[in-house]
């Protein structure tokens, strides 16, 4: 999993019938020291996260795993709300 | 696997409740010469590592959700391993 920050939402109404009702967020990646690092995403949410918050990220099939059995074609997905994170020298 | 070094924590209230009781670690990967390599990620930890201890780490899902040892876990990365030592033959 990944640090991430919330950036934006995407609103898609034409979609897959299995991304119904599935909020999708844009994640910027984020290092240890909270840079960006690499590039924006768009990830399926089951958290209720908003913009501005910090999260945790998943990549690969196991993003759609929170909505089985529904079988939500996403390959990121956040699965965390971070409250802090610590880095230790 | 990749070898890495375990660097902090995350602590997050609300998260996934398949993630429930289970330790997230910020790790970073290093190369076969202990220097970091890419960016730093978060594992899950059922072994119980320690910060700057060195580990073993598996980043793909189905791994993960193994070393979890929940089914439908939606993790990508997990600490199968606490490393003593690697020892490299180098000619």
């Amino acid at each position: 999993m990944q640090l991430a920050r919330v950036i934006g939402d995407v609103v898609v109404t034409r979609k897959d019938e299995n991304l119904m009702g599935v909020t999708l967020l844009v994640l910027q990646p984020i290092a240890a020291d909270g840079s960006a690092v690499g590039r924006t995403l768009v990830a399926v949410d089951s958290m209720g996260a908003g913009v501005g918050e910090t999260v945790f990220f998943v990549r690969g099939k196991e993003a759609s795993f929170p909505f089985y059995p529904t079988e939500v074609p996403a390959d990121a997905g956040v699965v965390g709300i971070v409250d802090h994170w610590d880095v230790e020298p | 696997m990749q070898l890495a070094r375990v660097i902090g924590t995350v602590v997050a209230t609300q998260k996934h409740r398949k993630f429930d009781g289970a330790k997230l670690l910020l790790v970073q990967p290093l190369t076969l010469e202990n220097t970091p390599r890419g960016t730093a990620l978060i594992a899950v930890d059922s072994l119980g590592a320690g910060v700057h201890e060195k580990v073993l780490i598996v980043m793909e899902g189905r791994a993960a959700g193994e070393a979890l040892g929940r089914k439908l876990a939606p993790v990508d990365a997990a600490v199968v391993g606490i490393v003593d030592t690697v020892d490299l033959v180098r000619e």
